[in-house]
């Protein structure tokens, strides 16, 4: 199996990329290309041009300040893994990522391209729900950031506009008396989620002043799960507060049946991996 | 879609190769270049049988451009062994009976090397993790694992 044809265009700057995008009509941007190239073979996808970034060390990299640690787009899964800086400042990235496909796939696999490619199968997107993360963007009009939340639209549709190029991420600290969790159900290695979900809560006196629950692959994009964050939120968190919760992150989910279970199995998932991802949560958050 | 010139090592080898924008790494080493030990399985980066050393690192060459590899380093499974014979991930594999068909071989081989650079010393379960990312459709991990864990030793006796 090989793409149809297209025109290769290796970016030399990021500027460049933008003015490839904005100058070519049916312009795809190639990152790690472990999405992209699968899609293309497969005729999902038939750009007519391909801009590489696969070049541009400008766009690889973790970075701390302060509070806030920004991420290059092309920075790869594994190098996620193996980044100090989130070990010790944000290792629910560092889990998200061992959960991202094998290794092979994870050397070229990035960061940018997970989250940008709009695919509710990818682990990043809910993970940067969970996060608040913001996406740094650069367009023919300069460069804007922009929330996650709010970011992704539907399946493959995301607030990414056609000339526009991913460049940064940038996640908060995980801090003391602040829990995360990542739980993803999948058949095997290499597959994308039946149902996973990422949770960040932060406890005051072990009551939750904030909680952000996402999930992956269980609507037709990454979504936060609101109502079961509002109902513990201010609360002590408790196993009968979190059944409630989990009522309402089934309420939640939209999944598509497949071979990987019918909707009825992976609403029932979601709620697992988030009562699992809370718990995991809150424990950390008590450590 | 006019053809492109690219030049990368290839086992220690400076290659050249005229390659279209849409074809694949795997193809042109298997088929410009002739060494036909890397395989072609999933074609869509599941199963690793085409796994290939692309500038250090394991790569799947179903679901890398050619273009992509120009300038880089490349290593197959014909990289491995020298003119002393079999490399130790090999000779393993033969001792712990880490095939059946074989089909899955050179990309279980390609890997089990760089995972070994990686990490000289692994556990079990270190191994299982870090191979991963390749399938044996006769399923003979167990002896995959073996070999793997038997090639750790004899490199680091060496």
């Amino acid at each position: 199996m090989i793409p149809s044809g297209f025109e290769y265009h290796a970016a030399s700057s990021v500027q460049d990329a933008i003015r490839l995008l904005t100058e070519n009509e049916d312009a795809k941007i190639l990152a790690g290309g472990h999405s992209l190239l699968p899609m293309m073979k497969l005729r999902f996808a038939e750009p007519a041009h391909l801009v590489d970034i696969n070049g541009l060390r400008e766009l690889k990299g973790i970075d701390r300040d302060g509070d806030v640690i920004q991420i290059g787009a092309m920075t790869t899964e594994n190098e996620l893994i193996a980044s100090e800086i989130l070990q010790q400042h944000c290792p629910l990235l560092v889990d998200a990522a061992k959960l991202v496909a094998d290794p092979q796939v994870r050397n070229r696999g990035t960061v940018g391209g997970d989250v940008a490619h709009g695919d509710p199968g990818n682990d990043h997107p809910a993970v940067m729900l969970a996060l608040d993360a913001e996406f740094v963007i650069q367009g023919p009009e300069g460069e804007r950031t922009t929330p996650a939340n709010g970011f992704y639209l539907g399946t493959y549709w995301t607030g990414l506009g056609e000339d526009e190029l991913l460049t940064a991420i940038r996640v908060p600290v995980i801090k003391t008396g602040t829990g995360y969790g990542y739980n993803k159900l999948k058949r095997k290695t290499g597959d994308y989620a039946t149902a996973g979900s990422p949770v960040v809560l932060t406890l005051d006196s072990d009551v939750c002043r904030e909680i952000r629950i996402g999930l992956t692959n269980v609507a037709p994009m990454a979504i936060r799960a609101e109502a079961a964050e509002d109902l513990l939120r201010g609360q002590v968190v408790t196993e009968a507060l979190i059944e409630q919760a989990a009522e309402q992150v089934m309420a939640a989910c939209d999944p598509a049946e497949d071979l990987r279970g019918d909707v009825e199995y992976k609403t029932h998932m979601a709620a697992e991996m988030a009562r699992r991802s809370i718990r995991d949560a809150l424990a950390r958050a008590r450590s | 879609m006019a053809k492109q010139h690219i030049s990368f090592s290839l086992n220690g080898q400076q290659v050249d190769a005229l390659v279209e924008p849409r074809e694949l790494l795997v193809h042109t080493i298997r088929e410009t270049l002739s060494l036909t030990g890397t395989h072609i399985g999933c074609e869509t980066s599941h199963c690793g049988v085409c796994t290939v050393d692309l500038d250090g690192v394991s790569v799947k060459a179903c679901t890398v451009l050619a273009m992509q590899a120009n300038g880089s380093e490349v290593m197959t499974v014909e990289g491995l062994a020298d003119a002393d014979g079999l490399h130790a991930v090999q000779q393993a594999f033969i001792e712990e009976h880490g095939l059946q068909c074989g089909f899955c071989t050179p990309g279980m081989l390609v890997r089990a090397y760089r995972f070994l650079r990686d990490n000289p010393n692994p556990t079990d379960e270190e191994i299982r993790w870090g191979m991963s990312g390749n399938l044996c459709r006769c399923t003979g991990y167990q002896n995959i694992i073996k070999a793997v864990h038997s090639a750790a030793q004899k490199l680091q006796q060496a």
